[in-house]
């Protein structure tokens, strides 16, 4: 067994995982609607690609990727598209956001799709993109795109491939049961991804030792993969990317840097799932084992959920106690959050719905003062001071909290389970994050605005400046002109002899200064005008030719008015009379250029 | 020499030092010559910390004026864009105390807006065009204008010149994008000695008697 090393802090909370494990993964009757938001990673939202009213088949593309860091989503079951709106969704803030919402048909038609059996002979590149054309993001926590986080093209070639199957926070077993169940297929995926980094030389799986049936049931299947299952002493959180990193290989991530930079890539145990069921069954990631716990239900259980399923659904079908239970909780207890109604879809990235009776977890106890105790900085997994930050996230200190690198938090809540005094330090760290994240969006903005108004300031100082040139030019001219015409009428001489005979000024300059030039270049214009005799005899032909088809028209139109009596008359003769002057006119001008 | 100096030390001494004066002299005009900081680095720091929607309601014709104002001398409440954010921030490079927003200049704003004018009404007379400071207004003459949100600072300068009153200041609204935690309400509100002059008026008559 491979050595360990130990973080620092962490908290230890009563598990509560066994309630939820008694039974294996079950199966939910299809919703009669299903809601798909089109942003359910990190990056930008997907574009759906469905009308209304518009068939779709189980596995069928609804919206595409945009971008580069995005995913395409697909449908969780066949039926129609039925709304195109915007929706509740999880999220803390209760808001709406773009959904797409499939009535179901209770069918559930697969879409047609085949898998790759020989992943071993197919370019990485290949593999990459079936990924990603699956719709795959990280299944753990944030949901980043796994496509973009596998891909290559980095510095340094990644050495290590670290599998998450911590599943740290209590409550929460929708990864050990799907590892009980489904260990074959997640090595299998697991292989898929060595195939996809050029097979790494260090391929661990790093498992708290509270899921012995989990270590179990990978056991069989990971001899002589060049697999390790590493067991760790549980503690909360050792789930956490960088957590994890260091309990296995003892390498500190420096702060704003990904594991790709050290040569590593972490990914969640439920994508690696995922990854097989997309390479090998050509099926794109369209359910998820979801655990459904807390006194709150009948039977707590895991289900493999469809996405877009309304929270309300799972419930529904598992004896949900409305009056035992205030709330429902996305997540976990420690980094969930309480849904702002029940009938938000479950997501990607939706691991646990926790319906907890009042009894199992009280309201918060009003928080009290802080009595500088310590006890969140002995719990603290990135060895900041939560109390310091607490401090200045209240008085709004932002240069403060960022030197005691706040960003650093990963608001695992460990420091608000210690806190006698019950403050909720992470909500003001979030906050406060949230301030700083936004203060720096509006220096951006600002700067930009100081520079527009600069540039703007500029463009009129230019505009003013371009006109005092001209202003002065054409009283120099004046000037000059006046001068002239005294000097002329002195020597007796034509101003025209004064001119030079290269008077051609470029356009849009300002004209230059004596009037004698203005002159010239006219008549160097008129000159330039008259250059082509030909050019000027074929658009007369043409003007004549015109002209004699109006005269033509005009005349037919004036007889009509005659038969018809119509009132016209008057005008339409004119009408005749000028365009025949016209066609004289330019018939004797085409006589003149003859000569 | 050195005898020279023995005997006359005094005068060897005024000379040392007159000379090394003379060369001291020449080091720092040479130095602030050489190393001369052009324009003013305050001016600048303060309008770094301004909210640089240029609207013209401190007074100045934008923020760069203000801050150079306030670098010399003048008052640092001035600017309710900013509101008393900016305010803070400004006597913290100052080292002065930071006074609350003058009220004559305006109040600050809980939302932020961005003009919106109702294309329909629009006549395309320009005037907001020329108003506009960060050019953040498409459009030509008797061609509608348009305003282009995301340059938009809010400055409101538009609205005015407006001869059929088309343009309205909209707030901005929030997307999950830009959604963010509030603080909680403060701990330590427990004792109701901690909160001195907010304590009930039953509780007050029972102190006093």
């Amino acid at each position: 067994m491979s050595r360990t090393w130990v973080t620092p802090g962490g908290v230890h909370p009563p598990e509560n995982k066994h309630q939820s494990v008694t039974l294996p993964i079950g199966q939910l009757p299809i919703p009669e609607k299903l809601v798909i938001p089109l942003s359910q990673h990190i990056g930008a939202p997907a574009t759906p690609c469905v009308e209304m009213g518009q068939q779709v088949l189980k596995g069928q593309v609804i919206a595409q990727a945009v971008g580069m860091v995005s995913i395409p989503m697909h449908a969780p079951s066949s039926g129609t598209i039925s709304a195109i709106e915007h929706r509740p969704i999880a999220h803390a803030s209760g808001m709406l956001a773009p959904c797409i919402e499939i009535t179901t048909d209770g069918a559930d038609t697969w879409i047609e799709h085949q898998g790759i059996s020989d992943y071993e002979h197919i370019a990485p590149r290949k593999l990459l993109e079936i990924v990603g054309n699956a719709g795959i993001s990280g299944m753990g926590g944030a949901g980043f795109p796994s496509a973009v986080k596998l891909n290559p093209g980095r510095q340094r070639p990644i050495d290590t491939l670290i599998v998450n199957a911590t599943e740290c926070e209590p409550y929460i077993t929708a990864d050990d049961s799907a590892i009980r169940e489904r260990a074959g297929e997640i090595v299998e995926g697991i292989k898929i991804l060595s195939a996809i980094l050029d097979h790494p030389t260090n391929i661990m799986i790093g498992i708290e030792d509270n899921k012995p049936e989990a270590i179990a049931a990978l056991a069989p299947h990971v001899e002589d993969s060049g697999i390790s299952v590493v067991v760790f002493p549980t503690k909360y959180p050792s789930g956490g990317e960088k957590q994890l990193i260091y309990i296995l290989t003892g390498k500190e991530l420096p702060a704003g840097k990904l594991p790709a930079d050290e040569g590593m890539v972490c990914i969640n145990i439920g994508t690696t799932y995922a990854i097989k069921r997309a390479v090998i069954d050509g099926e794109p990631l369209i359910s998820r084992v979801t655990t459904v716990t807390g006194d709150a239900v009948g039977t707590p259980r895991n289900y493999d959920t469809l996405i877009g399923t309304p929270v309300r659904h799972l419930l529904e079908h598992n004896q949900f106690d409305e009056q035992a239970g205030g709330r429902v909780v996305m997540g976990g207890p420690m980094m969930g959050f309480t849904l702002p109604s029940a009938d938000v879809p479950i997501v990607k990235t939706t691991n646990c719905i926790l319906a907890p009776s009042y009894a199992e977890i009280p309201d918060d106890d009003p928080a009290q003062p802080c009595i500088r105790c310590g006890m969140c900085a002995e719990a603290c997994p990135v060895s900041l001071l939560p109390q310091q930050l607490f401090w200045y996230a209240q008085a709004e200190e932002h240069d403060r909290l960022e030197a005691h690198n706040l960003f650093d938090c990963i608001e695992c809540g460990a420091c608000s389970y210690v806190c006698p005094s019950n403050i909720p330090l992470v909500q003001y760290y979030r906050a406060a994050k949230g301030d700083i994240r936004q203060a720096r969006e509006e220096k951006v903005k600002s700067d930009h605005a100081r520079a527009r108004f600069e540039f703007h300031k500029e463009r009129i100082e230019q505009a003013e400046r371009e006109k005092e040139a001209k202003r002065a030019a054409r009283r120099e001219a004046n000037q000059q002109a006046k001068t002239d015409h005294v000097a002329a009428t002195a020597n007796g001489s034509t101003v025209s002899s004064t001119a030079p005979s290269a008077p051609a000024t470029p356009s849009g300059a300002v004209p230059s200064s004596s009037a004698a030039d203005i002159i010239a270049a006219a008549q160097a214009r008129a000159a330039a005008k008259q250059a082509s005799p030909e050019d000027q005899r074929a658009k007369l032909e043409r003007t004549i030719a015109s002209a004699e088809q109006r005269l033509k028209v005009a005349e037919e139109k004036l007889a009509e008015a005659i038969n018809d009596d119509s009132g016209k008359q008057d005008k339409l003769s004119a009408a005749v009379e000028n365009t025949r002057q016209k066609l004289e006119q330019s018939k004797s001008k085409l006589a003149e250029l003859a000569e | 020499m050195i005898e020279l100096i023995a005997q006359n030390p005094i005068l060897a001494a005024l000379v040392a030092l007159v000379g090394l004066s003379i060369l001291f002299g020449a080091l720092l005009g040479f130095a602030a010559e050489k190393f001369k900081v052009v324009g003013d680095p305050i001016v600048e720091q303060i309008d770094e910390l301004l909210p640089q929607t240029q609207c013209g309601q401190c007074g100045f014709p934008g923020c760069r004026p203000y801050a150079e104002s306030i670098a010399a001398g003048d008052v640092i409440n001035k600017c309710p864009p900013g509101g008393q954010s900016t305010i803070n921030a400004i006597a913290n490079l100052l080292d002065v105390p930071a006074p609350e927003l003058d009220a004559e200049h305006g109040v600050e704003s809980e939302v932020k807006t961005v003009a919106y004018i109702r294309e329909d009404e629009c006549i395309g007379c320009t005037k907001c065009i020329q108003a506009c400071p960060v050019d953040a207004i498409l459009g030509a003459a008797k061609l509608m204008h348009t305003v282009i949100t995301d340059e938009c600072t809010g400055c409101d300068l538009c609205v005015e010149p407006c001869p059929v009153d088309c343009i309205d200041m909209l707030p901005v609204a929030e997307t999950i994008a830009d959604w963010k935690w509030s603080i909680p309400t403060k701990p330590g509100q427990m004792i109701v000695t901690d909160r001195r002059g907010e304590v009930s008026p039953a509780v007050q008559s029972e102190d006093a008697a």
